[in-house]
């Protein structure tokens, strides 16, 4: 029943926001339908605790230590995007960027983008984690562009015919794993469920099972990011309004590492080899180095954090790929930490933007002085980000290396320069715009720093003391995961 | 060798499916582009029919029946609304290097045939000789939208390539589970329903439809 609820209201609340989106006290109602959303998942995740995994309505959805933690934090972040974007909007609006139905549009959109993703992560069937994450697609699209400038059109064009591309091979992925599972579980509606599927897996056929995880691999990952399938990636993120980068960064990239995680489990018990592992460590590896290369170069500082998403996205790819206990809780509390942190720095940044009237890293001066805890927010979520301890991401990046220069010592080199040239770059930038004499100007609306800190506290937190039931969490999906 | 009717008929099916690929891949005018996607999808929608015929597999007749709503009447009439809206019915696309893109088509179909061929092996229905077509229409709909620059001949290659990717879900397991189905065919309308709206926005903001003019966004 708490799963009806968590799926029910963004559904309902995308389509009230299509018909109330105009009047005045839509961000409001916007964010009470996140909050709602956000306790019924709390109620989901309570159950969990106390009562284990189950799955509901002919088994069709399912809750496991894997899935319950990203409900969660999706739900989270979806509503402390929507407090953020409640003032952001405003003073966009303010500023003569946005007009009443653009922003209908964007409510309308931000609840149905919530529910595509909670569907993801709740759903048993592969198949419909497949057209949840092609509707996450197809929310976003008109998000991407909501300014209508050229550059945002443009960027919203390149993000649909990527992703669309990227997850048609998804598809076809998806149909072959139908087809060797069809061989044992017979046709019809049970051969998709995962948790079937998971009981089966050693008996799939090896040959197709791994056709069909590069085709998973490959789609999903364009989704995540991955390099050289990333194109999409920077540009959606910097020309899209900055609460649809915060949660495209932090929540779909998410789930769409959730599907390639859950296929790896499939075809690593139907090869008992570590192809698939294998695989995802290059594709990791690689937008590793790419993303910290590329880094150094931005101008744009929603750019420049995009690519940080990338490189962290790559990360934990490599995380997951490499295996092992270790590793595989680093990739999930990465996941978590990640999301926490970067959206936090997507509202500082959203923010600093604004007060400064450009993305351009070189015309963003002296944070600290007009508005201090914009200024703040940014420099400790861009410590967080960057690995400092005691932050979460200190943990889990900790916990990777360590895995990484046990089992494959080779990689060393390669991740420890990106890393390096990430904080680099990034770091110096960050200085300059925090500190130094201002150019910035007040703004219309206070802003919302709320969502910052509290992010960055739970990130804290994490890197002192993870729950017992979180740990619990991790440790059992991992033993899942393998 | 005996082969019976139907499969005949299915095979001639999918010749002229991957037939139809080539000549889309070549169609300069954007109607008539619009006018082989919904031959393509009835192709495809009596194929399945007589997929579902043969094989009695019953849930395949409402498959048949989406395609033929969705792919020959609903996306066609939408294209076409569309066009005539944006003026651009008669547009003809200056398209360079034909022989050359239709060399590099048949080198895909041989590809696709390739990396089919294990897979058909597998399969025990009776369509798996046409999964290899199915593989290379679904290329060859790629290739076409690398080689467009205009939106609407991307987004007819974009929905041709779902074609593609029913047609190998027919010929390797007689079709994906119906909830999956229904679900795709949801995407593809919302997804189509999206486009139209974002054509406008192109327009307004480009004055024309031709990508050429979006490229800003690159690494410097």
């Amino acid at each position: 029943m708490e799963i009806f609820w968590v799926l029910g209201i963004p559904l309902f609340g995308g389509l009230m926001m299509a018909v109330f989106g105009t009047r005045q006290h839509a961000p409001e109602f916007n964010s009470a339908l996140s909050f709602c959303t956000f306790v019924a998942s709390a109620v989901l995740t309570t159950r969990v605790i106390t009562g284990g995994p189950f799955s509901i309505w002919g088994e069709q959805f399912f809750v496991d230590a894997f899935n319950v933690f990203l409900v969660a934090l999706t739900a989270f972040v979806g509503f402390t995007t929507s407090l953020f974007s409640r003032p952001y909007m405003r003073i966009e609006q303010h500023h003569g960027k946005l007009s009443i139905n653009m922003l209908r549009l964007y409510y309308s959109m931000y609840q149905l983008f919530s529910f595509t993703m909670l569907l993801a992560l709740l759903t048993n069937n592969m198949g419909i984690l497949w057209v949840a994450m092609e509707a996450a697609t197809l929310t976003t699209v008109l998000l991407v562009s909501l300014y209508r400038t050229p550059a945002s059109l443009e960027a919203a064009w390149k993000y649909f015919i990527l992703c669309g591309v990227g997850l048609a091979q998804a598809l076809f992925g998806t149909i072959l794993l139908y087809f060797a599972a069809e061989k044992i579980l017979g046709a019809g509606g049970t051969a998709l469920l995962w948790t079937h599927l998971n009981e089966v897996k050693t008996q799939l056929e090896p040959t197709v099972l791994s056709l069909a995880f590069v085709f998973l691999l490959v789609g999903y990952g364009t989704k995540i990011g991955l390099a050289p399938l990333h194109n999409w990636l920077p540009d959606a993120h910097a020309e899209g309004p900055t609460p649809v980068s915060a949660v495209l960064s932090g929540l779909l990239l998410n789930v769409a590492l959730y599907a390639v995680v859950r296929s790896k489990v499939l075809v690593d018990g139907a090869l008992g080899t570590h192809l698939a592992g294998n695989l995802m460590m290059a594709f990791g590896l690689l937008s590793v180095v790419m993303a910290a290369f590329f880094l150094a170069r931005q101008k744009d500082v929603k750019r420049m954090f995009a690519y940080s998403s990338i490189e962290h996205m790559g990360l934990m790819t490599f995380a997951f790929g490499m295996g092992g206990p270790v590793a595989t809780f680093a990739g999930l509390l990465h996941m978590t930490v990640h999301s926490l942190t970067k959206s936090a720095i997507f509202f500082a940044v959203g923010h600093a933007a604004q007060k400064s009237g450009t993305q351009l890293m070189k015309d963003i001066r002296g944070l600290i002085k007009t508005s201090p805890t914009v200024g703040w927010g940014l420099a400790l979520g861009t410590l967080a980000i960057l690995g400092m301890p005691p932050f979460g991401v200190f943990t889990s990046e900790f916990m990777i290396l360590t895995t990484a220069m046990h089992t494959y010592p080779w990689t060393m080199p390669f991740l420890l320069i990106a890393l390096g040239v990430a904080f680099a770059s990034i770091f110096g930038r960050m200085q300059l715009m925090v500190f130094g004499e201002t150019t910035g100007h007040r703004l219309p609306h206070p802003p919302a720093m709320i969502p910052v800190f509290l992010h960055l506290a739970l990130v804290l937190l994490l890197g002192l003391y993870i729950p017992p039931y979180l740990a619990d969490w991790y440790r059992q999906a991992t033993a899942l995961i393998g | 060798m005996n082969i019976p009717l139907t499969s005949q008929l299915i095979n001639m099916c999918a010749a002229l499916l991957l037939l139809i690929a080539f000549a889309m891949l070549s169609q300069r005018r954007i109607l008539s582009l619009i006018n082989l996607f919904a031959l393509q999808g009835l192709i495809l929608a009596f194929s399945t029919a007589l997929v579902a015929h043969t094989s009695n597999q019953h849930h395949l007749y409402y498959s048949a029946g989406l395609t033929l709503m969705l792919k020959v009447l609903v996306l066609p009439w939408v294209l076409h609304r569309l066009i005539r809206k944006l003026n651009i019915k008669w547009d003809v696309e200056t398209m360079f290097n034909i022989p050359t893109i239709m060399l590099v088509g048949l080198a895909l179909v041989i590809f696709a045939f390739n990396l089919a061929a294990p897979i058909s092996q597998m399969a025990g229905t009776i369509t798996k000789s046409t999964l290899g077509i199915a593989m290379a229409s679904v290329l060859l709909s790629f290739l076409m939208m690398i080689t467009r620059s205009k939106a609407v001949p991307q987004v007819v290659g974009f929905l041709a390539m779902e074609n593609g990717l029913f047609f190998a879900a027919t010929s390797a397991t007689y079709g994906m589970p119906m909830v999956v189905e229904l679900g795709i065919a949801l995407d593809v309308l919302v997804g189509m329903f999206i486009l139209g709206i974002f054509f406008f926005q192109i327009r307004v903001a480009f004055d024309s439809l031709d990508l050429h003019h979006m490229e800003k966004l690159k690494e410097d």
